[in-house]
């Protein structure tokens, strides 16, 4: 916690992403095609995804790696938020669907529904698809975690109903009577706020906004991991009925980080759908919400930073490996998790900072009397 | 192995015998010639002694008795054996009016069954050269002349001219399947009695009821006897005698026949129908069948819901043991089901024509196969993260990972076919409106046999004792001597060949395909956590609730929608009482 | 604002426990309580008063039901039948383990539980008796009051110089301490003291019973503890439990000298 070499790190990584935020979206814009430092549309999309794992990243780092919550169900906040913008992009599009209904997204009419569901209206209004980007995995990890935190459902039996939740979600939305597209999701975007999604301006601009919004998140995770608040979590991670006897209602602490990084696993998912054109159920699978875990223990948990490094690297494999062997792909992942497990427990980051680990202090003090 | 072998290898001995039988009466005169009066005797008594040790021997009589006296039976054949060789020569070569006759006095004769079935279906033709009949079937010469009475035997190949077909009209096609269908009606086989039985009353001329109405004094086989009543229930209700139109109703509602079902409601709904009492009754008689109707609905739910529930069991049992007794969350215990169902599939391409042996013999491979991944992942990785569950979750979650993708890699993405053996397939046709699948029955029944095995495992063996003693107290248990880190192996290897097992059970009602496992996995850990962690029983009870409440969903909510529900049943249930239906007490489960 | 909603019933916030009727002289009251795992009785029909002010030592074989009792009242263990009040008018069984802990009563456990990813200071600053809501756990700051006591406690308790050190690395003895150092944060009205001087050197347990001692009158303390040497030095009034329920009570000679204390010390 109080490693003070940590803010160095955190100081780089800080800075990375500021420098990505600003001149990724400068280069593609100022550069012309052919120059050596103009970066395509394809990288530009390519990054502001690994941008978003990153925050759907720091996102478990919150309710992992600080209140201790293995939550195998992260992807479907993320999904979630992800749905909430797509509804608001299938709105925008208006007539210029393949039935040209004003009024229904076409698989609606593909289904002869003859009019917008309940749960659809507003979401033509940015500000109000926004709202239930943060809202609604807000308030289904309000409702779930209220439940399960309050009758000390913890540990391992927390993890796999997290997960059949994400299950449960899955199955829910591969159904075509929910109402969201069903096997094939939302998809065909055209615009967001009027302007072209597939222009370079709007994709340098969400890579803009997801790298901003990253940034914001951090600093936003920083400060509350330094507050009392975060303290009182990282208590409950260690001891939690010891917090209990101290006069703390932990339930409600678990709960607060609960919605909250639920909430930011939402943003991630609304940036990351304008920024790949389409959001389907498979994003709710449960193999999905374990990568996420996979990211954060392989950058370090419990280190905000550690989640981004984690996020983006192994991202950056999975997109090398299944282009040059697909096959790989599934042995690596599998072989990162047996390997970080076993032998890297605090991750990538754990590795930079092994000279100063808690033990070695002890060792130090242990040896001058004190 | 196969426990069907024995019983398979009997009735191909008998069936020999029973084939021999009237093979035997074709030399009738060369037969009985040989056949001294003492051994005669022997028959009969032989005959006498059959029919008294039916009621107590049944199968072994069922078997001995035709034979003997099929063999009794030739005989009597003897005396008309001249007659019967006579009405043969009539219908080769007389006219309509002979041939109607010889029909009708082969049709009384059992022998003559297939030449008359090949007389309706054409084949049977007379062979000019050698001056008989015989069954002539397409050939790449022309025609394979066969035995008119045994079908089989080839006696020769020749040219279309060579044989001549025999002439039939309508009237005589008539009167031929009457005599086959009295025939077959009188068959030793209950099940071409049957089959008969069905054919005369679609037919349903008079004289076809005629035969049926004298066969019925003599049926014994419950089987046919109550086809044959239902086929002259059903004549009467067409009829237009009205108390045998009444008495039919009122005997058919018992009755659980799609037919009648049908019958019924046509006259339940029919405007045109006369008689208001009969339609009334009719209507009473439905509803009758339809309330049956809904038990029997609800039975076959209950079996699906079980059948389902004896698969969760299955899946879920091997987690029971890894999880509830060692707490170990093993992610990959849906690949090592996996391992077992490609075992299976491995297991049939090396035998593949022994597809029941093969499937046997996977059982105890998968176990191993299973058992030694199982015990490779203690050794190599759980051991080394005891007391860290998260980690262990992602870790053994990591080997999932691997196991599938190295079974795309050394298989296929694609699913294999694993084949079902013949006992195993088919249903039991309990009635027209309920029928249980075999291979859903056998799971059920293997589900409950592993459970047992694996309670008597932990109950009576040393393994068992010392997987009981390490999970209540492993510090305990050390200072006691037993080898803790052994047992940790044997039993995560115990839990994880039952998941091989398992496996081979899925592999007969799933595809086989690297997502195997993934399909099972939430569910099987659904089912130990909401039983009750630790408690064997607490996850049979689970098992089987939560395969029955999917079923009883489903006609409502559909298979998803079922899915979902119970999904988010056991999510609140958890929330309710964390410890699962069947919670461990005291202060050990504190901790 | 969470925290309002979500309060369940009974959990009162701390604001409505400054008051605990104590008029009738014992802050605590336990009346036949009974405590059974599985047909194992851990207390039966046990009945015990604490007088405000009062520091009472329990004492008894292993097995008597002492950390069980103090699970009771603190709200671990809901017991099978019987009451517990503090003061007279606080029910403790329709509170959880929080609103307990804000009401004044609290615990230090028998294997010290300090939160090692944190430093002495956070530690202490966790125990705080201040809001315990979350909103205002997020925002809050430390006034300079707050920082001095703080300050005090950690002269007291002896662990100023390691102020900045996570807990993890401090030695069994300076966690026992940190613990009740902890304890005194709360400001508690009763403090129970599952004992407290496990794995201290000789002039560790000297500071001990003195602090102890010192802190009686201004709270209620009850100290579960082994050691007879210990007890004898800070003990008034001495209960002795066996088989979970009160065995006899009374001063130290008094109980020493006790035959039926004997037969369950020295086995019969």
């Amino acid at each position: 916690m109080n490693l003070f070499k940590q803010d160095k790190t955190y100081g780089s990584v800080m800075s990375a992403l500021a420098a990505v935020t600003l001149l990724i979206p400068l280069c593609n814009l100022i550069f012309p095609e052919d120059s050596a430092l103009h970066f395509s549309a394809y990288s530009v999309s390519l990054i502001g995804k690994y941008l978003c794992f990153a925050l759907l990243g720091l996102s478990l780092d919150m309710v992992w790696g600080y209140a201790g919550i293995l939550v195998l169900g992260q992807g479907a906040f993320f999904a979630l938020g992800g749905y909430a913008m797509g509804m608001y992009l299938m709105r925008q599009i208006g007539t210029r669907g393949v039935y040209g209904n004003a009024e229904l997204p076409d698989f609606m009419v593909f289904l002869n529904w003859t009019e917008l569901p309940w749960y659809w209206h507003g979401f033509g209004n940015f500000g109000f698809a926004m709202l239930m980007v943060l809202l609604a995995p807000g308030l289904l990890a309000f409702v779930f975690g209220w439940l399960a935190f309050r009758s000390r459902v913890t540990g391992v039996y927390l993890s796999i109903i997290t997960q059949a939740l994400t299950y449960a979600l899955l199955l829910a939305f591969f159904r075509n009577e929910m109402g969201f597209g069903g096997n094939n999701g939302l998809t065909d975007f055209k615009d967001i706020l009027g302007f072209n999604i597939q222009s370079d301006g709007v994709r340098t601009t969400l890579l803009f906004c997801t790298g901003l919004s990253l940034i914001g998140a951090l600093l936003l995770c920083r400060w509350i991991v330094n507050s009392k608040l975060g303290r009182v979590v990282t208590a409950i991670r260690d001891q939690e009925s010891r917090v209990r006897f101290l006069g703390y209602r932990v339930e409600l602490f678990k709960l607060w980080v609960f919605v909250f990084a639920a909430m930011l696993a939402g943003l991630a998912g609304a940036l990351y759908v304008p920024q790949v054109g389409i959001i389907n159920p498979s994003e709710f699978s449960p193999l999905n919400s374990l990568e996420i875990v996979i990211w954060v223990a392989v950058g370090g948990r419990g280190t905000l930073y550690g989640a981004i490094i984690g996020a983006v690297l192994v991202n950056y494999a999975k997109t090398v490996l299944t282009g040059l062997m697909p096959d790989a792909w599934l042995f690596c992942l599998g072989g990162a998790f047996i390997l970080v497990t076993l032998l890297l427990p605090d991750g990538i980051v754990g590795l930079l900072h092994r000279r100063i680990k808690p033990k070695d202090i002890e060792e130090a003090l242990l040896g001058e009397p004190t | 192995m196969n426990p069907n072998y024995l019983e398979n290898r009997l009735k191909t001995l008998f069936s020999q015998a029973l084939s021999a039988a009237p093979a035997a009466k074709l030399m009738p005169p060369l037969t009985m010639g040989l056949a001294p009066r003492r051994l005669m005797g022997v028959f009969q008594r032989f005959t006498a002694l059959g029919y008294a040790m039916r009621s107590r021997l049944p199968k072994t009589a069922c078997y001995a008795v035709p034979t003997l006296a099929l063999l009794f039976a030739v005989t009597a054949q003897a005396q008309t054996a001249d007659a019967f060789s006579q009405a043969l020569e009539q219908l080769r070569v007389g006219n309509m009016s002979e041939r109607e006759q010889a029909i009708v006095q082969l049709g009384e004769d059992g022998r003559s069954l297939k030449l008359l079935r090949a007389l309706r279906d054409g084949q049977l033709m007379d062979w000019k050269t050698e001056s008989r009949l015989v069954i002539a079937v397409d050939s790449v010469k022309g025609y394979a002349l066969r035995d008119p009475f045994d079908g089989k035997a080839v006696l020769a190949e020749v040219d279309k001219d060579a044989v001549g077909k025999l002439n039939m009209t309508n009237k005589l096609r008539g009167v031929l399947s009457k005599a086959i269908g009295g025939l077959q009606l009188n068959a030793e086989s209950a099940d071409v009695r049957l089959e008969a039985v069905k054919a005369i009353a679609k037919a349903a001329d008079d004289n076809a009821l005629q035969l049926l109405r004298k066969r019925l004094e003599r049926e014994n086989d419950a089987a046919v006897l109550a086809a044959i009543q239902e086929a002259l229930w059903l004549r009467d209700l067409n009829g237009d005698d009205k108390p045998a139109r009444l008495a039919a109703i009122q005997a058919l509602k018992t009755r659980n026949s799609q037919d009648a079902y049908n019958r019924l409601r046509q006259l339940a709904e029919a405007d045109a129908e006369a008689d208001s009492e009969v339609t009334e009754q009719a209507k009473a008689a439905v509803k009758k069948i339809e309330s049956r109707l809904q038990n029997y609905a609800a039975i076959e739910t209950v079996f699906f819901g079980l059948s389902l529930g004896a698969v969760l069991v299955l899946a879920a049992i091997g987690l029971a043991i890894t999880f509830g007794v060692m707490g170990i969350i093993n992610m990959a215990h849906g690949e090592l089901m996996m391992l077992g169902a490609y075992t299976t599939y491995v297991m049939q391409q090396l035998l593949p024509n022994y597809l029941g042996t093969a499937l046997i013999l996977s059982i105890p491979m998968a176990f191993l196969v299973a058992a030694l991944v199982g015990i490779g992942i203690e050794r190599g990785i759980i051991r080394f993260l005891y007391g860290r569950p998260l980690e262990t979750l992602l870790a053994t979650f990591g080997v999932s990972l691997f196991l599938q993708q190295a079974v795309r890699s050394i298989f296929s993405p694609l699913n294999r076919s694993v084949s079902t053996p013949d006992w195993m397939s088919g249903s039991w046709q309990i009635n027209d409106f309920l029928s249980l699948t075999w291979n859903r029955f056998y799971i059920l029944i293997f589900c409950l046999l592993v459970f047992t095995a694996l309670l008597q495992i932990l109950k009576r063996t040393k393994l068992g004792l010392e997987v009981r003693a390490v999970a209540q107290n492993r510090g305990m248990a050390r200072a006691m001597g037993i080898p803790t880190s052994r047992v940790d192996a044997m039993t995560f290897g115990l839990g994880s060949g039952i998941a091989g097992v398992a496996g081979v059970a899925l592999s007969q009602i799933t595809n086989v395909g690297p997502n195997l496992g993934q399909a099972y996995i939430v569910d099987s850990f659904m089912v130990v956590v909401f039983g009750g962690v630790g408690n064997l029983f607490g996850t049979l009870v689970a098992g089987f609730s939560l395969g029955i409440a999917n079923k009883v969903l489903e006609p409502y909510a559909g298979a998803v929608l079922a899915k979902i529900l119970v999904l988010v049943f056991i999510i609140l249930f958890i929330q309710k009482k964390p410890r699962g239906l069947f919670p461990q007490k005291g202060r050990a489960a504190d901790g | 604002m969470m925290s309002q909603i979500l309060a369940p019933k009974g959990a009162a916030s701390p604001q409505f426990h400054d008051f605990v009727d104590t008029r009738h002289g014992p802050i605590l009251y336990l009346e036949d309580v009974s405590v059974s795992f599985d047909g194992f009785r851990a207390l039966n029909h046990l009945s015990l008063y604490i007088d405000a002010g009062e520091l009472r030592c329990l004492i008894g074989p292993n097995g008597a039901g002492k950390t069980t009792l103090m699970d009771v009242i603190t709200g671990k263990t809901r017991p099978d039948s019987g009451e517990v009040f503090f003061g007279q008018t606080i029910d403790l069984l329709k509170l959880d383990e929080p609103a307990i802990a804000q009401a004044g009563i609290c615990r230090k456990f028998q294997k010290p539980s300090v939160f090692d990813a944190l430093t002495v200071f956070e530690n202490l600053e966790l125990a705080l008796k201040t809001d315990k809501r979350t909103w205002p756990t997020l925002f809050s700051k430390l006034n300079g009051e707050q920082r001095d006591r703080i300050q005090e406690v950690m002269l007291l308790i002896g662990l100023a110089g390691l102020k900045n050190q996570p807990a993890g690395i401090l030695s069994h003895g300076q966690k026992q301490w940190l613990e009740i150092g902890m304890l005194l944060m709360q400001e508690p009205k009763v403090m129970l003291v599952d004992e407290p001087i496990a794995g201290m050197t000789h002039q560790e347990v000297e500071r001990t019973a003195e602090l102890l001692l010192s802190l009686q009158g201004k709270h209620s303390i009850v100290v579960v503890e082994h050691d007879m040497e210990f007890v004898r030095s800070i003990a008034r009034k001495v209960t002795v439990l066996h088989e979970g329920s009160v065995l006899t009570e009374g001063s130290m000679d008094e109980v020493q000298n006790d035959p039926r204390v004997i037969q369950v010390y020295l086995g019969g």
